[in-house]
C-alpha cells in the first residue's frame, strides 16, 4: 500500500495513528495478561517436575549409589543438610551407596552458553579427587551443532575421569579444569572440545573449570560432614 | 488444482468444508508444503512428532480464533505486527505448558518450540482466513489446518521411528533381528521421508483425477 494510499483512507492522519496505538497498545496487554496467568499457573508443577529431574540426573553423574542427601553452602563456605526446597542457596547432592557410603557429589553450575545460559550437573569423587559424570540440565543450544555437548560420546568421555587434584595445603585445585580445542588434550585436567559446537563444548569446560575451583577445596575439606551425614537417624 | 476457487465457486460453502479441507485437500504439509523447519527437524519420533502437531495446532487454533475476533479492530497497517504477537503469545503459553506436562519432551523439541512463532503455516491462515472470515468458520478452519498438520507430522514421526528405531512411541515392534536404519532418525531420513509421502499423495490424487 502507497502512502498515498493510506492518505486517501485515512482522511486524518492522527485519528490513523490513534487507532494504531490503541490496538497495539490493546493487544500487548492482552498478551502480557495470557503470559502472566499462565506462568502462575505452571510455576508450581514445573518446578516439582524440574527437581524430580535433577533428582534423577544425580543419579546419572555419580556412579553407584542408591540415594542422596541435599546439602547447602551457608555464607560461611560450610556445608549444612537442607530440604533442597531454597532454590536460591547453591546446592550439592551428596551419594550413598547401599551400604552408606559416601561415593561422591554432584555439584550444581551454570553459565552463559552460545544460546542461553547453560544449567549442568557434574559429578565429584573425592576419593579419587576426579569429575566422574555430567548432565546438562538445560541448554538451549543450536539444535544438530550446540546440542552434542549432551549427545558427543567424544566429548563426554571428558568427564568420565577428569582430574580435579588439590594442591598440598588443599587451598586450591593444582591444574585448573580448561577447555582446549578438539583432538588437543594431553593432561587429565583439559577438556577437549567438539568442532562445530566451540562456543558451547568451551562454555562446558569455562563452567566447570570455575565451579569446581570454587566448590571443590570446600567440599574436600569438609569431607567429613558429607560422610557422618550418611545416616542421620542413627545419630 | 487451485483449491481456494473451488471454495469461492460455490455460493455459500458448508462449515464442514473449512474443516475438512485442511485435512486433506488443503493439508498443510503434503498440499501447501507450508512449516517444513518442525515437519522435518522434530519428526524423528512419532510421540515428538505428534508433541510438536498438537502444539502448533493448538496455537493456530487460538490466533486464528484471536485475530478473527479482532479483525474489525486491528488497523491495516499494523496487522502483521498484532498476528505476531498474538502468535508469540499462544507459543509463550504452550512452551509454559510443555514444561509442566515432561521435562524430557521439552528438552526433546528444545528449540523448536519457540519457532512455532515463525511457522508460516499460522501466520498464513490468520492473513488469509482468520482476518476476513467469522469466529466460527476461522475456528473451524484453525482446527482443519491443525488437525492435517498433526495427522501429517505423525505419519512422518511414524515411519521414521518404526524404521529407524524399530519401535512406535517407545514400544518395539520389530524383533530384535532387525537393523534399524539409523539414517531414518537422521535428518537426511527426514527428507527421504516427506518424499516418500509427498510421492504417494500426489500419486493418489493424480489417479483419482484421471478416473
Amino acid at each position: 500500500m502507497s502512502a498515498n494510499q493510506i492518505l486517501s483512507t485515512q482522511p486524518n492522519p492522527t485519528e490513523g495513528s490513534k487507532k494504531m496505538l490503541i490496538a497495539m497498545v490493546g493487544i500487548g496487554v492482552i498478551c502480557a495478561l495470557l503470559i502472566v496467568l499462565s506462568y502462575e499457573g505452571t510455576k508450581e508443577r514445573i518446578e516439582i517436575l524440574k527437581a524430580e529431574a535433577l533428582e534423577k540426573a544425580v543419579f546419572k553423574v555419580v556412579p553407584g549409589i542408591s540415594k542422596t542427601r541435599i546439602f547447602e553452602l551457608t555464607a560461611e563456605g560450610t556445608f549444612v543438610l537442607s530440604d533442597g526446597k531454597d532454590r536460591s542457596k547453591t546446592l550439592v547432592y551428596a551419594g550413598y551407596d547401599d551400604s552408606d557410603a559416601f561415593k561422591g557429589i554432584a555439584i550444581e553450575a551454570s553459565g552463559q552458553g552460545y544460546a542461553d545460559i547453560l544449567r549442568i550437573l557434574y559429578g565429584y569423587d573425592p576419593e579419587e579427587q576426579t569429575v566422574v559424570g555430567f548432565y546438562v540440565l538445560e541448554s538451549k543450544e543450536t539444535p544438530g551443532l550446540g546440542d552434542k555437548i549432551e549427545k558427543d560420546e567424544d566429548f563426554l568421555s571428558n568427564f568420565k575421569a577428569l582430574t580435579v587434584a588439590l594442591t598440598e595445603d588443599l587451598s586450591k585445585i593444582q591444574n585448573p579444569v580448561v577447555p582446549v580445542k578438539s583432538g588437543l588434550k594431553k593432561n587429565p585436567w583439559e577438556v577437549d572440545g567438539i568442532t562445530g559446537a566451540t562456543i558451547s563444548s568451551r562454555a562446558i569446560g569455562n563452567i566447570i573449570g570455575e565451579s569446581s575451583a570454587k566448590m571443590i577445596p570446600l567440599i574436600y575439606s569438609q569431607k567429613e560432614t558429607f560422610i557422618s551425614a550418611a545416616n542421620p537417624n542413627s545419630k | 488444482m487451485t483449491p481456494t476457487k473451488t471454495t469461492d465457486l460455490k455460493a455459500d460453502p458448508s462449515s464442514t468444508d473449512e474443516f475438512i479441507k485442511g485435512l486433506w485437500r488443503e493439508n498443510p504439509v503434503f498440499v501447501q508444503v507450508l512449516g517444513m523447519c518442525p515437519t522435518l527437524a522434530v519428526s524423528n519420533s512419532a510421540i515428538n512428532a505428534l508433541a510438536m502437531g498438537l502444539a502448533t495446532a493448538f496455537v493456530l487454533i487460538m490466533s486464528n480464533v484471536l485475530v478473527s475476533s479482532l479483525r474489525n479492530f486491528i488497523p491495516k497497517q499494523v496487522r502483521i505486527a498484532s498476528y505476531i504477537l498474538i502468535i508469540a503469545t499462544f507459543v509463550t503459553m504452550v512452551d509454559y505448558a510443555i514444561q509442566a506436562i515432561s521435562v524430557d519432551l521439552h528438552k526433546n523439541l528444545g528449540a523448536f518450540i519457540s519457532l512455532i512463532v515463525v511457522n508460516c503455516l499460522i501466520l498464513s491462515r490468520a492473513e488469509a482466513f482468520a482476518s476476513k472470515n467469522t469466529i466460527g468458520k476461522s475456528a473451524l478452519d484453525a482446527l482443519g489446518m491443525g488437525l492435517g498438520f498433526v495427522f501429517a507430522l505423525f505419519c512422518l514421526g511414524a515411519v521414521r521411528e518404526i524404521l529407524g528405531n524399530a519401535s512406535i512411541f517407545g514400544i518395539t515392534v520389530f524383533p530384535e533381528s532387525f537393523q534399524e536404519w539409523i539414517i531414518m532418525i537422521l535428518p537426511a531420513g527426514g527428507f527421504f521421508t516427506l518424499a516418500f509421502w509427498l510421492f504417494l499423495f500426489n500419486n493418489y490424487k493424480l489417479k483419482k483425477a484421471k478416473a
